[in-house]
């Protein structure tokens, strides 16, 4: 299928596309997939019960990627997909996935996503995420991806979840499970503007010994956005765990953090730092004393705290 | 040549009186020399450095850069007209790297030349190039990464404010190498020194002393020094015994 200007420029800001990938793929458009391809170790097979697809990444699959974005260009769809990752035994592999809606019109276009993975013994995962909204400002664009990780024993998982342009309204659920010698990190990034809002709720789960867990969020919220940001680790066991968020706050928005911290077990070692502030004047004035115009600045101090 | 004439600066005080922190400062000051600014704590150095910069707008009075009245000028302004300026105190900045703040500072800055300036400070690139200037760096790296980038800079007038505060004794003899071989007799620019150090203020080629926000003496280095060395001792005698020190010829 050849795509239109409109939907390469999608693909290529949710997933870095600007070719159809040499590995397995899957491009979903408008509440279909209309593009597919497996690779020897990586399949995907479409599931029969509902929409979505099954991802199945062979044991011992090394060095390889698999991408699944999904793009919206009809104004008014409600698009609902459920995609199961599994990450084979000691595999190493690179998962993008991410949304992209157009909206010329001035019907609501939304895509919600239902994700299991499941990242076994020993394997490692990374995964990306991105979120991208253009179009009319009537159109609103909504996001809402729920996620269940379960990491196994020994195995590390990376995910890396950014928000930076044109989504309204995003409400984001991550629960993860992590056992025994197993790692996970999320990775935040969020940018709201005009009156956009963003919900994102993570819940980690240290259920094994000596597992750990991370989160990491940065945020900038301008204009009259809002955004809530909630956090829960659960040490169920002897784990390490820790939450960072650090937003920045510009003109009139909303921004409440809400880091918690449940430890089940006299060996969990669990912390968290949040910090909402705004640029800092001194800031401001250091880079200009190095040459950038007071714009220049802040655009430099808010693309360095999301990069 | 940079030139004060008649500066002062007036800031608000909490009850609505103004506080005058600079009074009538005069100096000039000229190219191919490294100066030291030196006093006592709440003199009006880092408030006069502030003033050249332009982040301290003067309440009256002229700041001049080769004849040229620069007053009016904006931060970022002074910046591309040749001044530069590394703070006392340098802000953080999360997801800012050391390698983006040195291309911020000079973009067209190559990795080799980068390098250099980090180990003329004694900073291994290798640990640091990639490091945000967060909170997980002391004060000391901080300071030393500061002087790093004015270094790359190369500007026609340089103020290092306070370079030597809380960096260890070995850098601070390498900082002090490193800017007097760098600006002392270079005809390209100036630099001035902000400083309470032993070591810095003799190596300087003039030294200028300001307290209560004005200009109390200004010498060539190996006139000045002794007279403050020796009025630092007194004071410090004069301390100990509990009478007001004071020293003639400043």
């Amino acid at each position: 299928m050849a795509f239109s200007k409109l939907e390469q420029d999608l693909l290529a800001a949710v997933a870095d596309l600007h070719a159809l990938p040499s590995g397995a793929f899957n491009i979903r458009k408008d509440g279909e997939a209309v593009e597919r391809q497996s690779s020897p170790n990586i399949d995907i097979v479409p599931k029969t019960d509902r929409p979505g697809i099954d991802i199945v990444v062979r044991p011992g699959t090394r060095g390889e990627a698999v991408h699944v974005p999904v793009i919206l260009t009809r104004s008014g769809l409600r698009d609902l997909v459920y995609n199961t990752f599994i990450i084979g035994e000691d595999s190493d592999v690179l998962v993008v996935a991410g949304c992209g809606i157009h909206n010329q019109g001035s019907a609501q276009s939304q895509h919600d996503g239902v994700h299991e993975i499941i990242v076994k013994q020993g394997a490692r995962l990374r995964y990306v995420e991105k979120h991208y909204g253009q179009g009319s400002p009537e159109g609103r664009r909504v996001l809402n991806p729920n996620t269940v990780v379960t990491v196994e024993q020994g195995a590390w998982a990376e995910m890396e979840m950014v928000q930076v342009k044109g989504v309204d309204d995003t409400t984001r659920n991550t629960t993860a499970y992590v056992y025994e010698g197993g790692s996970l990190k999320i990775i935040e990034r969020l940018l709201t503007h005009g009156t956009q809002q963003a919900v994102s709720a993570v819940e980690i789960h240290l259920v094994g010994r000596d597992s750990s867990g991370q989160v990491l969020s940065r945020s900038v919220a301008q204009d009259s956005s809002h955004q809530e940001f909630r956090a829960v680790l659960v040490g169920k066991e002897r784990s390490v765990g820790h939450v960072e968020c650090d937003s920045i706050i510009m003109g009139d928005a909303r921004i409440r953090s809400v880091p918690e911290l449940i430890a089940e077990s006299g060996e969990a070692v669990l912390t968290h730092e949040a910090a909402i502030g705004r640029i800092a004047g001194e800031q401001l004035i250091k880079l200009m004393t190095l040459g950038l115009g007071e714009a220049e600045a802040v655009e430099t101090i808010l693309s360095r705290f999301l990069r | 040549m940079l030139e004060l004439r008649n500066v002062s600066l007036n800031f608000n005080g909490g009850d609505g009186a103004g506080i005058e922190v600079l009074r009538g400062v005069n100096l000039q000051l000229e190219r191919g020399k490294l100066y030291a600014i030196t006093g006592p704590n709440g003199g009006g150095k880092t408030s006069l450095a502030k003033v050249v910069m332009g982040i301290y707008t003067p309440s009256q009075g002229q700041v001049l850069l080769d004849g040229e009245d620069i007053t009016g000028l904006s931060i970022s302004e002074r910046a591309r007209r040749g001044i530069a300026y590394a703070f006392q105190h340098p802000p953080r900045f999360k997801g800012l790297t050391v390698a983006d703040i040195m291309k911020i500072a000079r973009p067209d800055l190559d990795s080799v030349h980068m390098r250099g300036y980090l180990r003329d400070v004694g900073l291994c690139p290798e640990d640091y190039l990639e490091r945000d200037l967060g909170p997980g760096l002391s004060g000391g790296e901080i300071k030393r990464i500061e002087v790093a980038q004015l270094l790359a800079r190369d500007a026609e007038v340089t103020i290092f404010d306070e370079p030597e505060a809380g960096v260890d004794l070995w850098t601070i003899q390498k900082l002090l190498a490193i800017i007097v071989k760098r600006y002392k007799g270079n005809r390209q620019g100036l630099a001035v020194i902000i400083t309470h150090n032993e070591q810095f203020l003799p190596a300087c080629d003039e030294i200028i002393l300001i307290d209560e926000g004005t200009v109390q003496g200004q010498g060539p280095a190996q006139m000045m020094w002794p007279l403050l060395r020796d009025d630092i001792v007194c004071k410090q005698r004069a301390q100990c015994v509990g009478i007001g020190g004071r020293i003639d010829g400043i």
